[in-house]
């Protein structure tokens, strides 16, 4: 997921003009040939540009990703949601480590991308900065927040940067059990006491709308696209994913007697798809200037994990010199 | 104690709660780790103990025969019925302080497991055969922490030394044995506990000396939680573990 692009600002068009013009046009025709790049492959500087902040954006989005989640971890109703969830979080874990290393390869460190997401500098999914309630929450997440994800993940596996698309097949493949387990949980609640249905509905009203703003502003208001959809760093344009998503998401809430809160949801057989009401951009872009619910508590919890374990880097720094140190002098 | 379990099913019901708190500890970790990498693990040992919890807890309900599941011991009982070690349920504390228990804790569940994956008893032998790589992993994950923040930097040392400091007084507790063990040992599913405390000071002291830490000084052990008879954490943990359970009676999760 949370492959968005929250800049919010066009990149400059100027960056690919002064690329060096015959190397450009061997580049551009081998993305068009649908060939991978490779990170000794020459590439043009906005073209790295972009994809540090994508998958940076991507792997801090996983990142605090994990602390909604997180949060209901000591409270999971049963041991097997227990374990589940424990499962998931950590998957996210593994996603964010595989995302930081594919960043990696395009000349940044992860403490460099560390500090631009504690600084507040770099951007991560939007969806994050909502809080989760009640378990309800957790399932809503797994079926809306990983199917959102999915939709935007399953292209990025032909995108045309080979260590990014590699770490996507990967990924997928998580994210699809992630989705299941949380649609899984919702099936239970809606299946169950008054009070538990309740509380699905409930999760679904606060969460559905967040879920379609992940997919980013409308394709008109989305001044990168274009020139992402060319480099094929991007497949498919916002608008046609969230599209996507509500087509295959609104049965699915119907199919467990949920509710989309949304009046204007209605099947158009003319289009074979679903209309829908108009997304809150106004609330989108208040969430993306840091303005979410609990985008306080986010970066607080990581920059606290952060400062908190700088010892323990620091230690494990100091001893693997020591070691390196002693092997030297024994040789 | 849970006095309503035979000793057999109390024996396993032990061996579940230890893991079910240590665990349920560990998760509280999850994003909030010193490093991503960090993250990874103790989660990772959090789904291996939850895993274990969940073979022994529902052993225990399935010897005692009434009726009560893994999930109905784990979140249906309350401090005095739960039978686990007072090592585990300790808070994390600092990292030093989370290592400090993992490790002390780890090196003892290998060298029980080792032994339990041996016994007669169809039943306890395959469960800890499973649960013994797993532990084996954890007490050597623990085990090269302490050494590297033990012989890491000054502050690591001095909150590795407090972290095993806080932790010392609950290690005794974990070779004492008493009615439910010999009933265990008598019925083939048990392990003589006392017998393994040589080999698990030898390991401690090994790992200590590499870490350059001296061993904390002996103290009077503090014990009771086998008997229910606990910290005042316990409640705490129990209160945010069982919370759906306990608000929402009778419902399917």
């Amino acid at each position: 997921m949370y492959t968005t692009d929250l800049s919010g600002k066009k990149a400059k068009p100027e960056a690919a003009i002064t690329e060096n013009p015959a190397k450009l046009a061997a580049f551009e025709a081998r993305v068009a040939a649908d060939e991978f790049i490779e990170p000794k492959d020459w590439m043009p500087e906005a073209y790295r540009k972009t994809l540090i902040r994508q998958i940076s954006q991507h792997a801090h989005s996983e990142i605090v990703g994990m602390l909604p989640e997180g949060n209901w971890i000591t409270r999971a109703p049963n041991l097997r949601r227990k374990a589940i969830l424990l499962a998931k979080v950590q998957d996210e874990a593994g996603h964010g480590l595989y995302l930081y290393c594919a960043a990696e390869t395009l000349g940044v460190s992860r403490d460099e991308m560390t500090e631009a997401l504690l600084s507040g500098k770099a951007k991560y999914s939007t969806i994050f900065n909502y809080p989760t309630l009640t378990w309800a929450d957790i399932g809503a997440i797994g079926w809306l927040v990983d199917g959102a994800a999915i939709m935007n993940q399953v292209p990025l596996q032909r995108t045309s940067y080979g260590p990014y698309a590699r770490a996507m097949v990967r990924i997928c493949k998580e994210e699809s059990f992630h989705q299941r387990q949380g649609y899984e949980i919702m099936m239970h609640l809606a299946a169950g006491t008054d009070a538990q249905k309740r509380m699905a509905q409930d999760a679904l009203d606060r969460w559905w709308w967040p879920s379609l703003m992940m997919f980013g502003p409308p394709d008109d208001k989305s001044p990168n696209t274009e020139q992402s959809m060319r480099w094929r760093i991007k497949r498919d344009t916002n608008d046609e994913l969230r599209q996507k998503f509500v087509d295959i998401t609104a049965p699915q809430a119907e199919a467990i007697g949920l509710s989309v809160p949304d009046p204007a949801l209605k099947w158009n057989e003319t289009r074979g798809a679903y209309d829908f009401g108009d997304v809150d951009w106004e609330e989108f872009y208040a969430v993306v200037r840091g303005e979410g619910p609990v985008a306080k508590e986010r970066n607080q919890a990581r920059v606290k994990a952060w400062e908190n374990g700088a010892w323990v880097r620091e230690a494990a720094r100091v001893h693997a010199e020591k070691r390196a140190n002693a092997k030297i002098a024994a040789e | 104690m849970d006095s309503a379990l035979p000793p057999l099913a109390a024996y396993a019901a032990r061996l579940g709660d230890d893991s079910l708190i240590l665990g349920q500890r560990l998760g509280e970790w999850c994003g909030h780790a010193p490093a991503l990498e960090v993250d990874l693990s103790l989660s990772n040992v959090a789904l291996d103990l939850i895993g274990q919890a969940t073979h022994f807890l529902g052993l225990a309900g399935a010897i005692e025969g009434a009726g009560r599941d893994a999930d109905k011991l784990a979140f249906h009982r309350d401090v005095m019925d739960f039978s686990n070690c007072l090592l585990v349920e300790q808070p994390n504390g600092d990292f030093a302080q989370t290592i400090a228990r993992q490790f002390l804790f780890s090196n003892y569940q290998a060298l029980l497991f080792e032994q339990m994956a041996q016994v007669k008893d169809e039943r306890f032998a395959p469960i800890a055969a499973k649960a013994l790589k797993e532990v084996k992993y954890h007490a050597t994950l623990a085990s090269d922490w302490v050494v590297r923040l033990g012989d890491g930097t000054d502050e690591s040392k001095t909150r590795m030394v407090a972290g095993l400091n806080w932790m010392w007084r609950f290690a005794d507790e974990l070779f004492v044995m008493d009615d439910v063990d010999a009933a265990a040992i008598a019925n083939g599913a048990g392990v003589d506990k006392a017998a393994l405390r040589a080999a698990w000071d030898a390991r401690i002291d090994a790992v200590l000396a590499e870490a350059t830490l001296a061993r904390p000084a002996a103290r009077r052990p503090i014990v009771g939680g086998r008997v229910g008879r606990h910290s005042e954490h316990l409640g705490h943990v129990l209160s945010a573990m069982q919370f759906l359970q306990r608000a929402y009676p009778g419902a399917n999760w």
